[in-house]
């Protein structure tokens, strides 16, 4: 807000494409604030927490590479399916004649600190998205973008891979609104839901967080699932970032700034 | 420099002096709850003690789940166990009848019990899920004497604050703090599924402890120890399972 501050008729932060009236008064080519410091803050150490959970979570799953459904699940019992990978423990069945190196320890570590590294980060963006109307202004879709036709009109956009307007660089599509809400409000809340209820201690308080998803092993199947599902979201999420212009976009969400030409209406 | 950036700079200052006393207020508040666990120091103390705090606010007294004899998983899995020492093999070819449990430091009567004696007090069975970090798990059925009788019988002294427990496996020994010591889920098991405890499961004696994983389940129980601190033990972090980089507290 330092600029804002001097300047009245600057636009709050995310407003831009839908204040149209606003944006006319700033002049064309100035920098002005994509992205607030907030979003920015929270999204870098989700950024950073994801990949530590990323890596640890891969670190785990190598130490015993089979998925089970239900209660329990072991060497002993059949599995869902298995990953065709060698594994951490040489007692496991992978069809490989070595185990890997165990990187438990370090992985486990890892994994729950920055399980509650990006919990509370995400709890702060939750009461910045409610108490400011991010979540509102920017990530809920408005009432005429809620209609069939707009919705295929944004996907065949997007198969089309055409370059997002001036006004689209200032504000969230169709598409990437309900690819976010997916996200913050489907896959976030499953991958810490199904984490805490592999926690023997957790569950014994609260037994209905395991019990619902038909026991432990099914959570833990569900969980890799589940970050699956995320890894795929941030594939998609950078090759989106590089399609609409990398640095530009880099920069709009490292600085806050964009330089982007407004479209005139 | 503008009004504006100094008022910006001292509210800034004031707000990081307030949350570095707020911290400093918060750390010694935990401690003096007993909240931090001993592995709290390192890169990763932050989270062993949220994780550790939360769930001694959250979990003090809940129950682990507890299933039907028909979930019992058939047959029990026994996992890799090193092969066992010299020591261990004696006691074996003689039937377990010389196995003993030494329960000393900080109790009015240190004692050693023989198995035939924990098998004469009330035994307590459950059927719970034995869960490894690793992924896998299994449910038994585990027949045992409540840890807390125990420590009521050698009469623990009230500055206790943990219990040690040592393998007959040197490099396998534990701790735990007394809110998991006096649980009525903890238990010394020397039976399974109606039967002994197999050697694969930590036959003669284990603890198990159902609302933590499974390397805190030491097998071979041969010792216990109470006491105030834990810095004497190793080198201070609680139990043997920091030492090779696992938590500490393993309810998670």
């Amino acid at each position: 807000m330092r600029q804002s501050a001097t300047h009245g008729t600057i636009p709050r932060v995310g407003d831009s494409a839908y204040l149209p009236t606003a944006a006319s008064a700033v002049p064309t080519a100035a920098p002005r604030v994509r992205h607030s410091v907030l979003v920015r803050i929270t999204h870098w150490i989700t950024t950073l927490c994801f990949f530590a959970l990323l890596i640890s979570g891969v670190e785990i799953v190598i130490s015993h590479p089979r998925f089970y459904w239900g209660e329990t699940g072991n060497d002993l019992t059949p599995t869902l399916f298995k990953l065709p990978i060698p594994a951490s423990r040489a007692l496991v069945p992978t069809g490989y004649g070595y185990a890997l190196p165990d990187q438990n320890g370090w992985s486990r570590s890892l994994h729950f600190q920055a399980a509650w590294v990006v919990l509370l980060t995400g709890l702060l963006y939750t009461i910045f998205g409610l108490s400011t109307g991010h979540w509102r202004r920017n990530l809920l879709p408005g009432g005429a973008d809620l209609s069939w036709r707009a919705f295929s009109a944004a996907f065949a956009s997007h198969l089309r891979f055409e370059r997002p307007s001036g006004a689209e660089a200032w504000s969230y599509n169709l598409l990437q609104r309900l690819a976010y809400l997916f996200v913050i409000f489907v896959l976030f809340p499953l991958v810490i839901w199904t984490g805490l209820a592999m926690s023997p201690a957790f569950v014994s308080a609260f037994p209905a967080t395991v019990t619902v998803l038909g026991g432990q092993q099914s959570a833990r199947t569900i969980h890799f699932f589940v970050s699956l599902a995320l890894l795929l979201f941030l594939l998609v999420h950078v090759v989106m970032v590089w399609l609409a212009g990398f640095w530009s976009r880099m920069r709009a969400m490292i600085t806050g700034r964009a330089a982007l030409p407004m479209e005139q209406p | 420099m503008s009004d504006l950036s100094r008022r910006k700079l001292i509210t800034t200052g004031f707000a990081a002096t307030a949350g570095a006393l707020g911290l400093g207020v918060a750390a010694r508040l935990a401690q003096s709850y007993g909240l931090v666990p001993p592995d709290h120091s390192g890169i990763y103390g932050l989270g062993e003690t949220l994780t550790y705090a939360s769930q001694r606010l959250l979990t003090r007294h809940s129950l682990a789940r507890e299933f039907r004899r028909s979930q019992i998983s058939k047959p029990p899995f026994a996992n890799e166990i090193p092969p066992l020492n010299e020591a261990y093999r004696r006691l074996q070819a003689g039937g377990f009848a010389d196995w003993r449990l030494a329960v000393n430091g900080m109790v009015t009567r240190p004692a050693a019990f023989s198995l035939d004696q924990l098998k004469s007090y009330p035994s307590v069975s459950q059927i719970t899920q034995l869960q490894c970090e690793e992924g896998w798990s299994y449910i038994a059925e585990w027949i045992g004497v409540p840890l807390s009788h125990l420590l009521q019988i050698v009469e623990v002294q009230p500055q206790a604050r943990y219990v040690v427990y040592f393998s007959i496996d040197p490099d396998w020994w534990e701790s735990v703090d007394m809110a998991d010591a006096m649980h009525p889920q903890t238990v010394l098991a020397y039976g399974m599924n109606g039967d002994d405890l197999p050697v694969g499961n930590g036959g003669p004696l284990r603890l198990r402890l159902p609302r933590q994983l499974g390397y805190k389940n030491v097998k071979y129980i041969t010792h216990l120890t109470v006491t105030d601190s834990l810095k004497g033990f190793g080198k201070g972090l609680g139990s043997a399972s920091p030492e090779g980089g696992y938590a500490w507290y393993a309810g998670i």
